[in-house]
């Protein structure tokens, strides 16, 4: 019992907000502490987590990439390809992004996407030059169609990858079922993916579909 | 064998760029917050594999203090709007061209660096080629983006950083919950928590038992911040000894739909900071937990979509 004491630090720090990073640390720290290694293995131990997870890191190599095309006007120039697009709504800009992003997924190109490579560089703008059109954003609006626009690059990819027979989460499935002396077949598992992917579909554009019937009415009350 | 050692000292010294151009910006009095917090993880980034793992850790505190008292970067050297609005309408659509490079090579290279042998034996570990052709994508779209701008790896440093800064502490957050993660492994964390459902709910029933299950996957993704941690834990304390063990359930529907209620749980939680603080913090949101607000109705929706497909499916064979 006395090895959740990390978790209730983690609950604790993040609902008092901490600075994340170091309530995680923290986190970590005491849950060493309660299974009993000295404070000297632990910060070892800590040490060696974080080293064993630098694969994480390996992302960040795009950074300077989308840092100079953002420098080169990427971000104006996905402006102006919605501001000439007729029809092109906030809503409509992120259900055609959400579809792009879960129909890859399901075929296994998870990497076509991603916050830091698409969404800041690209779709945020666009969905923010559409809403534009009724007129400038608040802060409050514009921060909502951004976090709208995270949100879709998650949703998509959470609820199509699963449809992919090769993906992490169905290996582990299959291995995990195989230790347990469960054979199964990936596909079997994929399907049952599917009827997820479809409501995730449905259900997120409905309220992308919504979202523009809210931005609308902020035109009228103008 | 390439080891992975290759592309994290590659990364290390971008980081190690980033924290040379805060040490150089002497127009910032507090620029050595910045400069030390990514010198210590581009350190860790390219000598992990030596340094002695106590060395390491004492870096990680140093970052986490560092990040606690606020890292006060300093202003970003770059263009204005104006001049990216003529740029724009100089480049066109070429600006995309080395942003999707980054995805084709990653692809690509998924698919053919497996291929590559030296004397019969695989040049790089087939468990990380993915890693490697994201690596050498990011590599050519710089290359692309460099030759695109006319510009040198100075600028690109200084861009890089410029969005390093923008997400701060953020950026290495997901790193340190994964090694929180292992080190909950390492205490036995996630068998107490399933202990704790399996003995305080009382699960005579197969539709009690689907929606502690499910639920069960949520919540326990939410405190854990990873659906591939929960799962081994609830899928052997609730799911095969009750859904499959005692009422006959289907193992392929209810692993399915469990992995896929986790993943409901990560919709919801600043644990998977990856994708919802890591997201907040590069889209330059006021509201670090906006993203989750964002998907929290969808998030729910779906976890009970979820259960009451388990429920109807799971136990018809």
């Amino acid at each position: 019992m006395l090895v959740l004491s990390g978790v209730a630090v983690v609950i604790l720090g993040f609902a008092l907000r901490f600075n994340p990073l170091l309530v995680v640390t923290l986190a970590g720290i005491v849950t060493g502490l309660a299974a009993g290694f000295d404070p000297v293995a632990v910060v070892a131990m800590l040490g060696k987590a974080f080293v064993d997870n630098r694969f994480i890191a390996v992302a960040w190599l795009v950074l300077p990439v989308i840092g100079l095309l953002e420098r080169g006007g990427i971000r104006e120039r996905a402006r102006t390809i919605i501001q000439k697009m007729h029809g092109a709504t906030t809503g409509r800009v992120l259900t055609a992004y959400f579809l792009l992003r879960q129909l890859t997924a399901t075929l296994g190109l998870t990497s076509l996407g991603g916050h830091v490579q698409m969404v800041r560089p690209v779709i945020a703008p666009m969905a923010e030059a559409a809403a534009e059109r009724d007129g400038p954003l608040d802060d409050e609006t514009r921060d909502h169609i951004r976090a709208n626009a995270a949100a879709v690059d998650n949703i998509a990819v959470f609820f199509g990858e699963d449809v992919f027979i090769a993906i992490g989460s169905i290996l582990l499935i299959q291995g995990f079922l195989a230790q347990n002396g469960i054979s199964v077949t990936p596909p079997r598992i994929a399907l049952w993916a599917i009827p997820t992917a479809v409501l995730a579909f449905v259900i997120h554009n409905i309220r992308l579909w919504l979202l523009d019937r809210r931005l609308a009415r902020r035109k009228i009350a103008r | 064998m390439i080891g992975l050692d290759a592309i994290y000292i590659v990364a290390g010294l971008m980081f190690a760029a980033f924290a040379t151009s805060h040490a150089l910006d002497r127009s910032n009095p507090r620029r050595w917050r910045s400069a030390v917090f990514w010198g210590c993880f581009a350190v860790i980034m390219i000598a992990g594999s030596w340094l002695p793992h106590l060395v390491s850790g004492l870096f990680v505190l140093v970052m986490a203090l560092l990040a606690t008292i606020g890292l006060k970067p300093g202003k970003d050297i770059t263009t204005d709007t104006a001049t990216r609005e003529t740029s724009a309408a100089k480049l066109r659509d070429r600006l995309f061209l080395p942003a999707l490079t980054i995805p084709a090579v990653t692809v690509i290279g998924t698919l053919l660096l497996p291929l590559w042998r030296i004397d019969g034996v695989p040049a790089i570990d087939p468990k990380q080629v993915t890693l490697f052709s994201l690596a050498i994508g990011a590599i050519v779209g710089l290359g692309l983006a460099l030759r695109l701008l006319r510009t040198n790896g100075t600028t690109a440093a200084h861009e890089g950083r410029r969005l390093v800064d923008a997400m701060g502490w953020a950026a290495v957050l997901p790193q340190m919950l994964a090694a929180l993660g292992g080190i909950f492994a390492i205490a036995g964390v996630g068998k107490v928590v399933a202990t704790l459902a399996t003995d305080y709910i009382p699960m005579d029933l197969p539709l009690i038992a689907v929606v502690v299950y499910t639920t069960g996957m949520a919540m326990f993704t939410i405190v854990m911040g990873n659906a591939f941690a929960a799962f081994p834990v609830m899928t052997a304390g609730i799911g095969l000894p009750l859904i499959v063990g005692k009422f006959g359930g289907d193992p392929v529907i209810m692993s399915a739909l469990g992995m896929l209620s986790g993943f409901c749980g990560t919709l919801l939680t600043p644990m998977a900071a990856n994708f919802n603080i890591v997201p907040a913090a590069i889209l330059e949101l006021r509201d670090r937990n906006a993203v989750i607000k964002v998907q929290a109705p969808t998030a729910f929706l779906l976890l009970f979509c979820n259960t009451v497909m388990m429920a109807l499916f799971v136990f018809h064979r």
